[in-house]
C-alpha cells in the first residue's frame, strides 16, 4: 500500500506533483495506525506553508496527531468533504481521501520515494 | 516489561488480524475490522466480546451473606438466587476500589465479577475483611467469559445453546449445562443493548466463541468499541472514571447506594468534594482523558476521565470530574492539547435508543 508514483514526508504525509500543484495527503500507513478517522481540520484556501510545518491535525476514536506539510507552497484547493465524512482517509487514503491541493513555489525537497518510506514503515512497525 | 497474560482466545484474536495491546496486564484486541463498524455492528445486530481478563471469585459457606454484607455496597439480604446486582467494593474512607456485580448461586454462595486490573487487591480486601466460616476462592484462570451483546443477542445465544431465553430477566441468570459443560448465562452487560455474558469453564471458551463467530449476524468486538459503546450510555470505567479518590456518590451512583446497614467506607460518602458530570461537545473534535475542564471565566474546575468521538451520536460525549459547587453549571470549557471546546451538561445516558431493558 504504498503507490510507486507518489512522493513521502517521514512523518506519513504523502504528495503527487503535477507541473506546480502538489496534491496532498496522509498516507496507508498513518490512517491505519490512527484507526477510525472522526475529525479532520484543514488550513484554508490561500493559506502558506513551509515544508514542515504544522497545517493542520486528524483525531481518531482513540488519537490525535498533527499533520505537516510535505511542501513549500500555497493551498488552493481544500477536500471539504472530510469535514462530515473523514472516514474517506481510511477508506482510500491515495485517492477520495486527498486532503490538499497546493501550488508550490519550489521543488520538493527531502522527500522519500516509495522504497525509502516502506524502509520507514518497516522500521515504525512492530 | 512482565510479560503480558493471555486468555484462551488471544490466539485467535491474532489469526483473525486483531489489533493487540495491553489491558489489566492482558494482551488484549483492541479492534478487528475497525472501531466504529464494530460499535455500529453491536447497536444494530450482535458483537461478541473476550472479556476472559476479569475477575471472578466464589464466596461459600456458613455466614457468607452477613460477612459479605459489611464488606461491600450491595444490599445482599434483597438478592436472591438467579438474581446478581452492581455495587462496588470500598476503602475504609469511601474511594472506590472496585465496582463489581454480585451473582447469588444459592444460600451463603456467590460469585463475585471484578475488574482484570483490580483481582489481586480485591482478593486480599475482600479477604481480610471476612470473620472465619466462609471461604474465598479466586476461580479467575479457570473461567472463561465471554459477552454476547446486540438486539440479536437473543436470537444468537438460542441458535447457540438450542433452548430459549426469553424469560429471563435484566439482572438475572440462570446456570446451565445444555452444551455439556456447566455455563452461567447472565441477562447483563456494558454496552446499553440487549446482551447476555457468558461465564464457563476456561477450556471451552474457544469451541464456544468459534460457534459465536461462525454465525452471520456476529461480529467479534474489541475493547476500542466496548469503550465507546459504554461511554455512549455513561457506564463508568474503573481506573478512569472511578478510582480510590473519589466515592461512588461523587461518581453519580448514589442510586446503587440504598443500603440501610453499615458496609466498609459508608461513613466516608457524606463527603462530596467533585462530582463526575456528562458533557456534550457539539462537533467532531474530542475531549480526552486528563483535559482540563474549566468554568466560563476561565477557571480551571476539574479533569476530563472519559472522552470519545461516539459513533452513534455523531458528536463526541465526555464524563469529568468538576467541584461539586460546580456541578450544577450548564456550560464549560475543556482544554485540550490543542483548542478550547465548549462542553454542555447534558444527563445520562448520552445515548437514549439501547436495547438492554427490552422485554423479550
Amino acid at each position: 500500500m504504498i503507490p510507486d508514483n507518489l512522493l513521502y514526508a517521514k512523518s506519513h504525509e504523502w504528495c503527487s506533483i503535477d507541473g506546480d500543484v502538489a496534491t496532498v495527503g496522509i498516507t496507508h500507513f498513518a490512517q491505519e495506525q490512527l484507526g477510525d478517522l472522526t475529525f479532520v481540520e484543514l488550513p484554508g484556501v490561500g493559506d502558506t506553508f513551509e515544508a514542515g510545518a504544522e497545517m493542520g491535525s486528524v483525531e481518531s476514536v482513540k488519537a490525535a496527531s498533527e499533520i505537516y506539510a510535505p511542501v513549500s507552497g500555497e493551498v488552493i484547493e481544500v477536500n471539504e468533504s472530510l469535514e462530515d465524512a473523514p472516514e474517506k482517509v481510511n477508506e482510500a487514503p491515495y485517492g477520495d481521501g486527498w486532503m490538499l491541493k497546493f501550488r508550490i513555489k519550489a521543488a520538493p525537497e527531502g522527500l522519500l520515494d516509495a522504497k525509502g518510506y516502506a524502509a520507514v514503515v518497516e522500521s515504525e512497525s512492530h | 516489561m512482565e510479560s503480558l497474560a493471555t486468555t484462551p482466545l488471544t490466539d485467535w484474536h491474532r489469526e483473525n488480524g486483531a489489533k493487540m495491546a495491553p489491558f489489566a496486564g492482558f494482551d488484549m484486541p483492541v479492534q478487528y475490522k475497525g472501531i466504529i463498524i464494530e460499535h455500529k455492528h453491536t447497536r444494530a445486530k450482535a458483537g461478541i466480546f473476550d472479556i476472559c481478563h476479569m475477575g471472578e471469585f466464589k464466596l461459600v459457606g456458613p455466614g457468607a451473606m452477613e460477612a459479605l454484607n459489611r464488606v461491600v455496597s450491595h444490599d445482599l439480604t434483597t438478592l436472591d438466587p438467579g438474581k446478581c446486582r452492581y455495587g462496588f467494593l470500598l476503602n475504609q474512607s469511601g474511594g472506590i476500589m472496585d465496582d463489581l456485580i454480585i451473582y447469588c448461586l444459592g444460600r451463603n454462595e456467590y460469585m463475585l465479577v471484578v475488574n482484570g486490573a483490580c483481582r489481586g487487591k480485591d482478593f486480599d480486601q475482600i479477604r481480610a475483611s471476612l470473620s472465619a466460616g466462609p471461604v474465598l476462592t479466586d476461580i479467575s484462570d479457570e473461567t472463561g467469559k465471554i459477552d454476547v451483546q446486540g438486539p440479536q443477542s437473543l436470537a444468537v445465544l438460542e441458535t447457540l445453546t438450542g433452548i430459549k431465553w426469553n424469560d429471563l430477566k435484566y439482572f438475572n441468570f440462570e446456570a446451565t449445562d445444555c452444551l455439556g459443560f456447566p455455563m452461567l448465562v447472565s441477562r447483563t452487560g456494558y454496552t446499553g443493548e440487549l446482551g447476555y455474558e457468558l461465564y464457563l469453564p476456561a477450556d471451552k471458551a474457544l469451541t464456544v466463541w468459534e460457534k459465536l463467530a461462525a454465525d452471520e449476524r456476529v461480529e467479534p468486538v474489541g475493547l476500542g468499541a466496548r469503550d465507546t459503546l459504554r461511554l455512549e450510555i455513561g457506564y463508568p470505567l474503573y481506573g478512569q472514571d472511578l478510582d480510590e479518590e473519589h466515592t461512588p456518590v461523587e461518581a453519580g451512583a448514589g442510586f446503587f447506594l440504598k443500603k440501610e446497614s453499615d458496609y466498609i467506607g459508608k461513613s466516608g460518602l457524606g463527603t462530596v468534594r467533585q462530582m463526575l458530570v456528562p458533557l456534550v461537545i457539539e462537533g467532531r473534535r474530542t475531549a480526552r482523558h486528563h483535559d482540563e475542564v474549566c468554568l466560563p471565566s476561565g477557571e480551571k474546575t476539574g479533569i476530563v476521565t472519559s472522552g470519545s468521538f461516539a459513533p452513534s451520536l455523531g458528536h463526541c460525549v465526555a464524563l469529568a470530574y468538576v467541584r461539586a459547587e460546580d456541578a450544577g453549571t450548564e456550560r464549560f470549557v475543556i482544554k485540550t492539547a490543542r483548542v478550547e471546546l465548549e462542553a454542555k451538561r447534558t444527563e445520562l445516558p448520552f445515548y437514549k435508543d439501547g436495547t438492554a431493558r427490552m422485554k423479550v
